[in-house]
C-alpha cells in the first residue's frame, strides 16, 4: 500500500478540499469509482443509508448541485428534506445560530448547506453534531465540485500528477476555482488561472499557481481546460465593458484551443453562458466533458455521504 | 494474518482444494442439466477466485466459458451503523442480465449467512434470475440466518474462537485453508 492510500475516513465534516490530505482525496474518488456502477444498474438504489435523514439546505440558488445531492441521498436510501432560502426562517429575522439550534433539535445525520456567506458550513459544523457537507459557500470553496471535476480529469487522463490545467474565466468569485486550485496541487498538478484582469484577485500567484491574461496564454500546453461561468448577475460592477467583448477575448472557440494539447479536454461546472465564456462548438463538440461532470458529480456525491455517515461525532 | 491469530492446523492444501474444486463443479454441471443459463457470481473478495476457478472447471467439462461475475456487498451489510468506520467499497460487476439466469452465490467460508443474505439483496437489485444456488469451499457453521448452501467444499465443525483462513493463488499468492485461533485479549 502506498502512503498516498488509506482505507478509512475520520473526518465528521466535508467543509473544504484545503484541509484534506491526498491520500483522503484519492480515497473519496476510489469510493465514487465503485459507486458509479450504481447508475446501471436496473434498479438504482441500494439500502446503505436506510433509516438516515439528510436535511438538504439551500440558502442560495442551484439547481445542479441541489439535484445531484437528492438523487444521490435518494440512491442511497436515506430520508431527504429540502429547505431552500426562500420562505425559511432565515428569511423572517431568525438568525443563523438559532436555525442551526433548530436544526440540531431535528436530530438530522448530515446537513448539505449552500450558503451566500464564507464560512457559515463551518460555524454549523461546530455547532451540531450531524456531519456537514460544504455545497458552496460564498467565493470560498466547494468540495464536491472539485472531487467530481478530479473524478472526471481522472476518468480521462488515467491520472492528476502531471497534468496541467487551466482554469479560464472570473477568478474573483469563484468558490470552484478555489476548491479546484487546492485539489489539483495536492494531487500534483500543476495549474494556470486566466482572466481578464478585473477579475483576477490580487496575489493569485501566491497560491502557487501560474497566472494569465489572455485566453491564448492560459490554455498553451494545457491537458484540462476548465471554463469558469461569467457571473452575469454580477455585471452591475462592470469588470468589463460588454458581453460581447468578453467573448471576443476570452470566450473559448476551437480555434483558441489550438496551442493546448492534442488530447485536451474542456470542462464546464455549469451552468454555462452559452457564446459568453464557451462557444457552442465546443461546449457541444467532442472534447467537451461537460455532461460527464454532471453524472460523475451523483457518483461522488454518493461516496462523500457514505463516507461521512460512517463517522459518528464522539469520534470525529 | 491478524497480530492475534495462531495457526493451529492446515486442513486443505492446493492439491486437496483442487480436487474439491473439481468435485464441485461436477455438481454443479450435474444438478443444472445444461451449463448454458449458468452464470457464477463470487463474492469479494475470495468468492471471486472460487467462481473463476470453478467456470475453468465447467468450461473444460463443457466445453464453452461459462461466465463470472463479482459482488461487493458491502452497501448491502446490515451492520454498517454498529462498525465505526464505514468499509470500503469495491466495484460490483456483472457480464450479462441475470434474468432467467441460474445464478451460482460463490465465497470462500459461511458462517452466519450475514453475507449471503445481503448478496441475495443486491442480486434482486439486478433482475430476476431463475434460480440461486449457494456454492461454499469451506462451510463452518454457526449460522444466525436459515441459509443452507447447495455445493459444499468441505464442512468443518469449528468453535466461534476459530477462524477459517482461505487463501487462493489470486489473491494471496499461497493456496490453503487453515483454521486459526484467536488468542484471548489479554
Amino acid at each position: 500500500m502506498t502512503p498516498e492510500t488509506i482505507t478509512r475516513w475520520t473526518r465528521k465534516d466535508l467543509l473544504g478540499i484545503a484541509e484534506l490530505s491526498p491520500a483522503e482525496i484519492n480515497l473519496v474518488l476510489d469510493t465514487a469509482e465503485s459507486f458509479s456502477e450504481i447508475a446501471d444498474r436496473p434498479i438504482k438504489k441500494v439500502p446503505t443509508l436506510r433509516g438516515k435523514t439528510v436535511l438538504n439546505l439551500f440558502f442560495e440558488a442551484s439547481t445542479r448541485t441541489r439535484s445531484s445531492f437528492e438523487i444521490a441521498e435518494k440512491r442511497l436510501s436515506a430520508d431527504n428534506i429540502n429547505f431552500s432560502s426562500s420562505g425559511s426562517a432565515l428569511e423572517k429575522g431568525e438568525t443563523l445560530i438559532d436555525t442551526a439550534l433548530n436544526l440540531q433539535a431535528m436530530a438530522p445525520d448530515l446537513v448539505v448547506i449552500r450558503h451566500g456567506a464564507p464560512g457559515v458550513p463551518q460555524m454549523l459544523a461546530a455547532r451540531i453534531d450531524a456531519g456537514v457537507i460544504n455545497a458552496g459557500d460564498g467565493a470560498h470553496e466547494h468540495p464536491t465540485q472539485a472531487l467530481l471535476d478530479a473524478f472526471t480529469i481522472r476518468r480521462h487522463k488515467k491520472k492528476i500528477a502531471g497534468l496541467r490545467v487551466a482554469i479560464i474565466g472570473d477568478i474573483e468569485h469563484s468558490r470552484v476555482v478555489r476548491s479546484n486550485i487546492h485539489l489539483l496541487q495536492k494531487l500534483g498538478a500543476s495549474v494556470v488561472v486566466g482572466g481578464p484582469r478585473t477579475l483576477m484577485p490580487a496575489e493569485m500567484e501566491k497560491m502557487g499557481v501560474d497566472v494569465a491574461y489572455t485566453l491564448q496564454d492560459a490554455v498553451r500546453d494545457a491537458d484540462v481546460v476548465m471554463m469558469l461561468r461569467v457571473q452575469l448577475e454580477r455585471q452591475g460592477r462592470m469588470a468589463f465593458p460588454s458581453v460581447r467583448e468578453y467573448f471576443q477575448l476570452f470566450g473559448l472557440t476551437t480555434a483558441r484551443l489550438k496551442g493546448a494539447k492534442d488530447d485536451v479536454i474542456v470542462m464546464h461546472p455549469g451552468p454555462m453562458n452559452r457564446g459568453v465564456e464557451i462557444a457552442s462548438e465546443v461546449a457541444d463538440g467532442p472534447i467537451s466533458v461537460i455532461l460527464e461532470q454532471v453524472a460523475h458529480g451523483v457518483s461522488v456525491r454518493m461516496a462523500i455521504l457514505y463516507l461521512l455517515s460512517g463517522v459518528s461525532s464522539e469520534e470525529a | 494474518m491478524a497480530k492475534n491469530l495462531t495457526p493451529k492446523n492446515t486442513i486443505l492444501d492446493a492439491k486437496q482444494m483442487a480436487r474439491i474444486i473439481r468435485r464441485m463443479a461436477g455438481e454443479i454441471v450435474e444438478r443444472n442439466k445444461t451449463a448454458d443459463e449458468l452464470l457464477l457470481v463470487g463474492i469479494r473478495t475470495r468468492g471471486v477466485p472460487l467462481a473463476e476457478k470453478l467456470a475453468t472447471e465447467i468450461e473444460r467439462m463443457e466445453g464453452h466459458k461459462i461466465p463470472v461475475g463479482m459482488l461487493d456487498i458491502t452497501l448491502y451489510r446490515d451492520d454498517l451503523s454498529t462498525i465505526a468506520a464505514q468499509p470500503l467499497v469495491k466495484a460490483t460487476h456483472l457480464p450479462r442480465s441475470i434474468d432467467g439466469c441460474v445464478v451460482v452465490l460463490c465465497d470462500d467460508v459461511l458462517y452466519t449467512g450475514r453475507t449471503v443474505r445481503a448478496a441475495l439483496d443486491e442480486l434482486v437489485d439486478f433482475g430476476r434470475p431463475r434460480a440461486v444456488r449457494l456454492a461454499v469451499l469451506v462451510d463452518r457453521g454457526h449460522r444466525e440466518l436459515p441459509i443452507q448452501a447447495d455445493f459444499v467444499g468441505k464442512t468443518v465443525p469449528t468453535s466461534q474462537d476459530e477462524v477459517i483462513e482461505v487463501t487462493f493463488e489470486a489473491t494471496d499468492g499461497t493456496e490453503h485453508v487453515r483454521i486459526l485461533e484467536r488468542k484471548p485479549k489479554q
